[in-house]
C-alpha cells in the first residue's frame, strides 16, 4: 500500500488508501468478532474438546504394565507366548519388582493384571511383599526363587497377559466394548457368549432410542399441528404447558413416575377400578416404565422444532389443495406433511441423540435388562473403577452419535446444523 | 435495613470455606447406619470440640481414587467394605493407620486390625422377610429359591458377591465348602446356573435402605438385606424378620484417603469411634457387632442377642472371604454384569 502511494501520488492514492481503509475496517470487524467469540471458543476448548480428546486417548492408553515392568517387557519381546517363558524374563521380573518405589506401584500393576487374569492380584502383591528373594541371582536362580515362592509363576496366562500389555497402547478396551478380544497370540476373536454383553446393550440402546423417537413423533405431531393452528395468544399459553415439565428437574419427574406407576400407584389403581385388570400390571423396573418416562421427558424436544416449522407453513396451500378437489386426508399427506419434514427430522434427531446418552431414567425406572450404554460407562467409572473400559464405551457412544449426525447431514441436506 | 440480611448472607458465604477447613468430612453408608454413627460417634466428637460433616455413598471407590490422583482430597474419614480396604491399601489410596493412637491391637478382633484401616463393626448380609405376610418362616436359602412354596419376588443386591455364595448354599453346598467350590470353574458355573433359575423373580437393590422398603411395600416376599437395616425397621414397628442361616458376615473399616489435610483430626475421630464406650453405644443403636472386644462387656444380653456375632446367629453363617474376592472379584463381577444385562 505504501509503495503505491510513493509511485503514483495522485489517483491511486485515493483508491489505494480506500482499499486499505476498507481492509483495515474489515480486519477490525473480524478481530472484534473473534474477540467476542473468543471466550466461547476457549470455553469449548477447555471444557469440551480437551476432555473429549483425553477420553479418546484413555480408551487406548495402557501405561500400567509398561511403566511397572519395562525390563520384563523387553525380555518377553521375542517370546512365542506358547512355550514356558525364558529364564531371563524371570530375572527381569524380579529386577522390575525390586525397582518399585512404593507399594502403590505394585498395587497398580496388580489391579491391571487382575482385570484380565483372575488371581494376578494375590500373585503380584504376595511376591512384592516377599521381597527380597535374594541378591545377585542368576537368571535360573531367579526363576527357581520365584517358583519356590509361588508356583503360579509357572502358569502361562500370567505371562501372556504381561507380554500382551507391555506396549503403551492397546486396542483391548475398544475391542471389549464391542465384545471382541485379542487372544494370547494376538488374534482378534469374539468373547465367550457368557461374557458377551455390550453388542446386545448397544443394540438395545438404539432400539429404545428409536421407539422413544417414534412415540414422541406420533404423540407430538398432532399436538404441534393443533398448536400451530391456534391463535398466537392461545398457542403461547399452551406452549407454556408444554414447557412447564421441561423446566422441572428430571429427577422430580422420574420420582413422580415412580409414584404413578408402582404396583399400588395411581395408574394401576385406575386400571383395576375400571376393571381392565385384576392384578396390578408391572409398570416399574421394566422396559415399559422406561419408555413411558423417556417419551414424556423428551416430548418437548420433538414438539418445539415441529411447531416452529409448522408455524412457517402457510395454511393457504392446504386450503388450495382441498379447493382444487383433493380429499382432505390426501391433501394433508401430500401437501402439508412434506413441508414439515425438516421439523420432523430436526425433532427426531434431537430426541434420538439425547436418548442414546440417557442414563438416569433407565437406571431408576428400569431393571438390569433395560439399561443403556451410559449405565455401563457409569458402572465402569464408579463401581469397577476401570476407566479405560469406561472411556472405550464412551468413545463408542461418541462415534455412533457422530456417524448418525453425518448421516443426517448427508441425507437431510440439513437445515438444522448443530455444529 | 433490608440490606442487612443480605450482607449477613454474603458474610456467611465468605466465611464458609474457613469453617469447612476445620470440619472433618466423614463418609458412610447413610440411612440407619449413618444415624447410629451420628449418635455414637459424631455427637461425642462434636462435644469434644470437633466438627463433622456427614457424606453418604454406596461404597464406590472411584471418587477416592480420583481425589487421591488429583491430590485434592476432601474426604477425611471413609467407611469402606473389606475388599476395598485391601485393594486401596495395595494401591496407595489410603494413609497408614497409626495404631498407637487407636488403642491396643490386642483389644480388637483379629480381622479388625489392618495396616490401612480399623475394623469398625461386624455386619451380616442375611435373608429377611415380612412376618405379617409369610405364615411359615423360610429357614434356609433353599427356601429363598423355592418360589412355589413362597411365591413372589426376591430382593437381592446387584452384585456378584454374596449372591454367588447364596446360590451355592441354595444348591446344597455346605457353608464351610462354599469358597472351595466357587474357586473352581465348575463351581462358578453352578452358582450362575442356580442364580439363572431365580432370575425372573429377582428385584435388584443397590442401597442398603431399599430391602426393608421393598419388604414393607410388599414388592418382594423375601430379600437379602444388611441385618442392621432390618433391625432399624423393627425399631420403627415393622414386623420384619431375619433368618440367620447362611448369612455372610464381614467387617467395615475406617480408612483415611491419602493426602487428607485433616489427618490429625481424622485420627482423633477414628480413635474415639474405636473406643469401647462409643462402639457399645453404636451397637445399641443398630445391631452391628463391635470390633473392640471391651465394648461387648458393656452390652446387655438383649442387645448381644441381636448382633451377627452372637453364638446363635453366627452358628450357621459364613465369613466373607476377602482374599478370594480380591483375586476372583473382577472376573466374577464382569461375568455377573453380562449375565444380569441379558
Amino acid at each position: 500500500m505504501t509503495s503505491g502511494t510513493l509511485t503514483n501520488p495522485s489517483a491511486t492514492l485515493a483508491v489505494g488508501s480506500l482499499t486499505a481503509q476498507l481492509q483495515r475496517a474489515e480486519r477490525r470487524k473480524k478481530m472484534r468478532a473473534l474477540a467476542l467469540t473468543l471466550p466461547l471458543l476457549v470455553f469449548l476448548m477447555v471444557f469440551f474438546l480437551v476432555p473429549l480428546g483425553s477420553l479418546l486417548i484413555r480408551a487406548v492408553e495402557n501405561p500400567e504394565v509398561a511403566d511397572a515392568l519395562p525390563r520384563t517387557g523387553k525380555a518377553l519381546a521375542d517370546w512365542d507366548r506358547k512355550t514356558p517363558p525364558p529364564a531371563d524374563a524371570y530375572a527381569a521380573l524380579l529386577a522390575d519388582f525390586t525397582a518399585f518405589k512404593e507399594t502403590a506401584d505394585a498395587g497398580a500393576l496388580a489391579r491391571r493384571l487382575n482385570s484380565e487374569v483372575a488371581g494376578a492380584r494375590s500373585l503380584v502383591m504376595g511376591t512384592y511383599r516377599a521381597l527380597p528373594l535374594g541378591e545377585n541371582l542368576s537368571a535360573t536362580e531367579a526363576r527357581a526363587k520365584l517358583l519356590e515362592h509361588d508356583e503360579r509363576w509357572a502358569e502361562l496366562p500370567y505371562w501372556q497377559t504381561i507380554a500382551k500389555n507391555s506396549s503403551r497402547w492397546t486396542p483391548d478396551y475398544l475391542l471389549a466394548s464391542v465384545d471382541l478380544k485379542r487372544t494370547a497370540e494376538g488374534d482378534i476373536v469374539r468373547v465367550e457368549p457368557e461374557a458377551a454383553a455390550f453388542s446386545d446393550i448397544l443394540v438395545r440402546t438404539f432400539q429404545i432410542s428409536a421407539i422413544v423417537t417414534l412415540a414422541a413423533l406420533l404423540l407430538g405431531y398432532p399436538l404441534a399441528y393443533w398448536l400451530a393452528t391456534l391463535s398466537e395468544r392461545k398457542a403461547n399459553i399452551l406452549l407454556i404447558l408444554v414447557l412447564l415439565p421441561f423446566w422441572t428437574s428430571i429427577l422430580v419427574r422420574i420420582a413422580a413416575w415412580i409414584v404413578l406407576l408402582q404396583n399400588n400407584g395411581l395408574v394401576n389403581r385406575f386400571l383395576m377400578w375400571v376393571g381392565m385388570t385384576d392384578a396390578p400390571i408391572p409398570l416399574l423396573f421394566n422396559r415399559l416404565g422406561v419408555l413411558i418416562a423417556m417419551v414424556h421427558i423428551l416430548l418437548p424436544f420433538m414438539i418445539l422444532p415441529l411447531y416452529s416449522v409448522m408455524k412457517s407453513v402457510p395454511p393457504n396451500y392446504l386450503r388450495a389443495a382441498i379447493s382444487l378437489g383433493s380429499p382432505p386426508l390426501a391433501a394433508f399427506f401430500r401437501v402439508y406433511l412434506p413441508q414439515t419434514y425438516p421439523g420432523m427430522a430436526a425433532g427426531g434427531l434431537l430426541v434420538f441423540i439425547t436418548c442414546i446418552g440417557y442414563y438416569v431414567t433407565p437406571a431408576l425406572l428400569g431393571g438390569p435388562g433395560d439399561q443403556m450404554l451410559s449405565y455401563y460407562v457409569a458402572q465402569y467409572t464408579n463401581v469397577v473403577v476401570n476407566w479405560g473400559m469406561a472411556c472405550a464405551l464412551g468413545s463408542v457412544l461418541l462415534i455412533c452419535t457422530l456417524v448418525l449426525y453425518t448421516l443426517y447431514r448427508k441425507l437431510g441436506k440439513a437445515e438444522l446444523s448443530l455444529g | 435495613m433490608k440490606l442487612k440480611p443480605v450482607l449477613i448472607a454474603i458474610a456467611a458465604t465468605l466465611a464458609l470455606p474457613v469453617f469447612a477447613q476445620s470440619t472433618l468430612t466423614v463418609v458412610n453408608f447413610g440411612g440407619a447406619n449413618g444415624a447410629a454413627q451420628k449418635k455414637a460417634y459424631f455427637e461425642p466428637f462434636e462435644k469434644a470440640g470437633g466438627k463433622v460433616t456427614q457424606v453418604e455413598y454406596n461404597g464406590e471407590q472411584a471418587k477416592i481414587k480420583a481425589m487421591v490422583e488429583a491430590k485434592n482430597v476432601t474426604w477425611d474419614v471413609v467407611e469402606v467394605e473389606s475388599p476395598d480396604v485391601n485393594r486401596g491399601c495395595d494401591e496407595g489410596l489410603f494413609e497408614k493407620m497409626d495404631w498407637a493412637k487407636v488403642g491396643n491391637k490386642a483389644d480388637f478382633q483379629k480381622a479388625a486390625v489392618h495396616e490401612c484401616g480399623v475394623g469398625t463393626f461386624v455386619w451380616s448380609t442375611v435373608m429377611a422377610y415380612d412376618g405379617d405376610k409369610l405364615k411359615t418362616a423360610p429357614t434356609s436359602f433353599a427356601d429363598f429359591w423355592d418360589v412355589k412354596k413362597f411365591p413372589g419376588k426376591r430382593g437381592m443386591r446387584k452384585s456378584a458377591r454374596y449372591n454367588l455364595e447364596f446360590a451355592l448354599m441354595a444348591d446344597g453346598v455346605k457353608s464351610a465348602d462354599v469358597y472351595k467350590v466357587l474357586a473352581t470353574k465348575e463351581g462358578a458355573e453352578r452358582a450362575f446356573k442356580k442364580l439363572t433359575e431365580l432370575k425372573p423373580n429377582i428385584q435388584w437393590w443397590e442401597a442398603g435402605a431399599q430391602p426393608p422398603q421393598f419388604l414393607v411395600a410388599g414388592d418382594v416376599t423375601m430379600s437379602t438385606a444388611y441385618n442392621g437395616r432390618i433391625d432399624a425397621a423393627q425399631r420403627e414397628g415393622k414386623n420384619l424378620k431375619i433368618s440367620w442361616t447362611g448369612g455372610i458376615y464381614d467387617l467395615d473399616y475406617w480408612v483415611m484417603p491419602k493426602g487428607t489435610p485433616n489427618k490429625e483430626a481424622a485420627m482423633k475421630f477414628i480413635a474415639l469411634a474405636s473406643s469401647p464406650d462409643a462402639q457399645a453405644e453404636y451397637a445399641r443403636n443398630i445391631s452391628y457387632g463391635p470390633t473392640n472386644n471391651k465394648a461387648l462387656a458393656k452390652l446387655d444380653a438383649k442387645v448381644l442377642a441381636m448382633l451377627p456375632t452372637s453364638p446363635a446367629n453366627s452358628k450357621n453363617s459364613l465369613q466373607f472371604n476377602t482374599g478370594f474376592w480380591a483375586d476372583q472379584g473382577e472376573a466374577l463381577e464382569k461375568r455377573f454384569t453380562a449375565w444380569a444385562a441379558n
